[in-house]
């Protein structure tokens, strides 16, 4: 199959690593990656504070960039959930009948990594090695946007060597929040406090997430803890082989 | 128009309230543990209901057509109150709302009132005129007594006084009542407040009440409650004074089959609360020879004016997204100076006052979504935030610095060169705060992430460049 | 009826009033005339009625009201006498306040059943109320009282600390909508409903009984 890649801005920018593991288990299975340059944002971190009007442009880049692929893999739940929430209403704010045409025409196409690879790959094994013990954090955007129930969960199952360690309270929040963690420090680093006391509790070496947005800000305090403990994206799991992780 | 909504419009902004709250041990333990055990309760008693969301739906469904039709049915409701004995008074503000009550107050040369819990009279400072007005209003919650008593504020809508422990509370209850031998079992608090109140309630004639529904079919009133003393304010006083905000209006008698059903198992986690009142105008069989209702704006029409956030209004003040909320755990209601906290708090305060106060509000939460879930009307909470926050920096309010950030960071994701070119800045310029591969401070605005998270530095090649690269060399 | 407004106010209140519906008819864009087909096309896809035959439906209601501690004594209508007088001997108690419309069948020899007082603290010291009820909720084991004249006032059923209620199986209904349904009958008159006695959980959310209303509810059920 032929995917396109939405890389998002801050894996771009932040975690490239994420996206040379997503494109490692994609051809790993068969499938070749497509990957648009045009493409930038999709204007998540505007739109969710407030700043709807700066958003509307990276929408419309959104839209012109992937306009023709028929698959576009995303390895990011919060942006997805940007896409399939607020997308459809950004597009009737705009009152131009294209880009609501657009928006319809996308929603279909696009696929957090986990619900592509399961739902429509139809594969949970990827052939994937990680001798590790693994903690996943669900993240609010997979279970209350996406609802990805254990797409994640599966997939992780399936990597040979891996323990799954449960995450007590794993429905609750993080704290990133986007620029609540910085507008909220406070409140932000509390409830980061309460998920890091329930992933030190699990023993678990690593503390995986389908978002980077999330992990990065965990990983912020089991760095500044000196824990020991790190934060990896799903899909560096998954094209984790034999042959050592991907990086 | 005074439009009040408690002190709001004074209090600290959220993130330095927020602060004081957070560094407080013991309000953290008693927020989480109240928290903890209601949201237990609620889980166990929806489960149990297979068609939760079916009523959910319909909930949402009756308020939303209540509020379309809102003229209507308050003209309906205040028609039929009056056929039944009862007199229907208006206030567009919280200063018309308290001089028509301490004028009723007055007219009956009262000194003392009654009151049952009403987040209303809160939101209007109603204790306050009354006082000045040299009556004495008695608050029979028992929660509202600890907090009356206390010289405190409420911190949740449901369990006011969540932040205080059983000693606070036989310290308040010991000094105020003089009970020097006072245990401190919730038993013998209990017992204190009981013997305490009901010499009040077979004594003072007034008595000055909320409510949760106003039917417009019947004119009836409707209050939900489990300790007894609103069935004392309501059937024993000679005179009874029922403020209802304009939005508590549902249509007909049979309305109340979904919201006794919601309401209950949300806010308290019971399958039914101990005791409903329901009645209509003044009744022949006993009960209060005159009875008022005091229809309440203060700026309730100002958020039925936005048709995107309208949906606050259909709030039944249940209380389970506070008890859900993870920012709310954190602090508990007095970080939002308002008596609505929560996340219901932080989409009501500031639209109740037009988006003048209350400004750090929406962001006030980190959009997790859990409130949503649990709201049995189906208040799109996360969607109302975002959509306040649009209206803040559109009307002005946002800090310039933010602005600026923000606008530089749409130009630079505006095209990739551009994205490029700054990604490329960004490394050069996080030089100087990169230290054996972590940084750990960082300037201005980002200071506060680096004050408790490290931060991992911008790799030296972003994934579009290691893309083109790999395109540019050959693969075997 | 008492009005509290003098006829030179009339206008300000008028205008008042005014302001509130032409506000709200601005923010809602003009007043509706007709709304019932709006009402009516509004989805109600939760149960409305149950699925459980009468006794089934008793054994609920009996189930709900010992989860709330209520003790529940079962009888035939022709025992309700001789229950209520072993209730009282158990209970120590010389006699009850009723309701004056009460059956007098129901009342056993040898105890004083006196009529309720409008002497609030005549009713605060007395040993209880003897009732029976409008209808019942078996789901959530509420008992509705209606107050009409000649019935149990609310301040009888509310004063005293102990309340023993009589309630006939066919009274029962399963369903909150199917009680709301009933209540309809006597929708304008004052009604209470009880679910348990009462209780606050404001204290540590450690929830303490009988706070205002009668502390001890006990109910005959009738078989």
């Amino acid at each position: 199959m032929h995917i396109s890649l939405f890389i998002t801005c801050y894996n771009d920018t932040l975690f490239p690593q994420t996206g040379r593991a997503v494109v490692a288990v994609l051809e790993r299975l068969g499938h070749t990656v497509e990957f648009r340059q045009g493409q930038t944002c999709c204007g998540q971190m505007h739109y969710n504070t407030g700043y709807q009007a700066e958003a509307m442009p990276l929408m419309r880049r959104f839209l012109e960039v992937f306009r023709d692929d028929e698959t576009i893999c995303i390895p990011s739940s919060s942006c997805v959930a940007m896409i399939r929430d607020h997308y459809p209403k950004m597009a009737a704010v705009s009152g131009d009948p294209a880009v609501t045409r657009a928006v319809e025409k996308l929603l279909p196409r696009i696929f957090e990594f986990s619900e592509l690879l399961v739902d429509k790959l139809g594969v949970t094994d990827v052939g994937a090695f990680f001798p590790h013990s693994v903690t996943l954090h669900p993240s609010c955007h997979s279970l209350r946007s996406l609802h990805l129930g254990d797409k994640p969960e599966r997939l992780l199952k399936q990597v040979r060597g891996l323990t799954l360690i449960d995450l007590p309270e794993a429905d609750e929040c993080c704290g990133f929040g986007g620029t609540f963690a910085i507008k909220n420090v406070e409140v932000s680093a509390a409830m980061l406090s309460d998920k890091l006391r329930c992933v030190l509790g699990t023993r678990a070496e690593i503390c995986t997430a389908a978002d980077n947005s999330c992990l990065m800000h965990i990983a912020g305090a089991l760095s500044r803890q000196r824990t020991g403990i790190r934060c990896l994206h799903l899909a560096e799991i998954l094209a984790s082989t034999e042959a050592g992780e991907v990086s | 128009m005074s439009i009040r909504v408690g002190e709001a419009a004074s209090a600290p902004d959220f993130p330095v309230a927020a602060k004081k709250l957070v560094s407080n041990a013991q309000i953290r333990q008693n927020v989480r543990r109240a928290t903890d055990v209601i949201r237990n309760k609620r889980a166990r008693v929806v489960a149990e209901v297979d068609d939760w969301e079916q009523l959910r739906d319909a909930g949402h469904e009756i308020k939303e057509h209540v509020l379309r039709h809102l003229d209507f049915y308050l003209q309906q409701f205040e028609a039929a109150c009056t056929r039944a004995g009862g007199v229907v008074h208006w206030a567009s503000d919280a200063d018309e709302a308290n001089r028509i009550i301490v004028d009723l107050v007055r007219a009956h040369e009262a000194t003392e009132v009654i009151k049952v819990k009403t987040m209303t009279s809160d939101e209007i400072s109603l204790n306050r005129a009354l006082q000045a007005a040299g009556v004495t209003p008695y608050e029979t919650d028992l929660a509202d007594l600890i907090v009356q008593l206390g010289d405190d504020q409420p911190s949740h809508i449901v369990v006011p006084a969540l932040h205080r422990n059983r000693m606070e509370i036989r310290r308040i209850f010991s000094e105020k009542m003089n009970l020097p031998d006072l245990g401190y079992r919730p038993e013998d608090l209990t017992e204190a407040a009981r013997a305490y109140l009901r010499e009040k309630f077979l004594r003072v004639p007034v008595a000055i009440s909320g409510a949760n529904f106003a039917i417009a079919e019947t004119g009836a009133v409707c209050v939900v409650e489990s300790e007894g003393n609103a069935r004392m304010c309501l059937s024993l006083p000679r005179v009874l004074i029922t403020l209802v905000g304009i939005e508590k209006i549902i249509p007909k008698f049979r309305d109340l089959e979904v919201f006794l059903q919601l309401l209950p198992r949300s806010a308290t986690g019971e399958r039914m609360n101990p005791y409903n009142s329901i009645w209509t105008g003044v009744s022949p069989a006993g009960g209060p020879r005159e009875f008022h209702v005091v229809l309440l704006d203060n700026g309730r029409t100002n958020v039925l004016a936005d048709d995107v956030s309208r949906e606050t209004l259909d709030c039944i003040r249940c209380g389970a997204c506070l008890n859900a909320c993870p920012v709310y755990r954190q602090t508990g209601g007095h970080a939002y100076g308002s008596v609505y906290a929560g996340p219901i708090g932080a989409i009501l305060t500031p639209q109740l006052q037009a988006m003048q106060h209350s400004q750090t509000l929406p962001y006030a939460s980190s959009l997790c979504g859990a409130c949503y879930e649990v709201c049995p009307v189906k208040i799109n909470i996360p969607e109302i935030l975002i959509h306040l926050r649009g209206r803040i920096v559109e009307e002005n309010h946002a800090p310039l610095v933010e602005k600026l950030a923000m606008k530089a960071a749409a130009f630079a994701l505006e095209s990739p060169e551009r994205l490029s070119l700054a990604q490329k800045f960004a490394r050069i310029a996080q030089f100087p705060f990169t230290h054996d591969g972590v940084i750990r401070h960082l300037p201005g605005m980002l200071a506060g992430w680096t004050s408790v998270r490290d931060l991992a530095p911008i790799p030296k090649q972003s994934f579009r460049q290691w893309w083109a690269q790999r395109q540019r060399e050959p693969r075997l | 009826m008492v009005g509290a407004t003098p006829e030179r106010a009339a206008p300000l209140i008028m205008s008042v009033k005014q302001d509130i519906i032409d506000r709200i008819r601005n923010a809602t864009g003009g007043s509706s005339i007709t709304n019932e087909t709006e009402y009516e096309s509004i989805n109600r896809h939760y149960r409305q009625v149950g699925v459980l035959d009468p006794a089934a439906r008793v054994e609920l209601f009996a189930d709900r009201l010992a989860d709330y501690g209520s003790p529940v004594y079962r009888c035939a209508e022709s025992e309700i006498a001789p229950t209520v007088a072993g209730i009282l001997t158990e209970r120590a108690k010389t006699g009850l306040l009723v309701p004056r419309d009460l059956p007098r069948v129901w009342l056993p020899e040898g105890f004083y059943f006196f009529r309720e007082s409008p002497d609030y603290h005549e009713l605060d010291s007395s040993e209880g109320v003897l009732t029976d009820c409008a209808l019942a909720i078996a789901s959530t084991g509420t008992i509705v009282l209606r107050h009409a004249p000649g019935e149990a006032s609310r301040a009888l059923s509310l004063i005293p600390d102990y309340h023993l209620c009589i309630v006939f199986p066919a009274q029962i209904v399963e369903t909150v909508p199917e009680g709301i349904r009933q209540m309809s009958a006597f929708a304008t008159l004052p009604i209470t409903t009880i679910s348990g006695p009462s209780a606050t959980s404001d204290i540590e959310m450690t929830r303490i009984k009988g706070v205002h209303g009668p502390r001890t509810l006990e109910v005959i059920l009738v078989t």
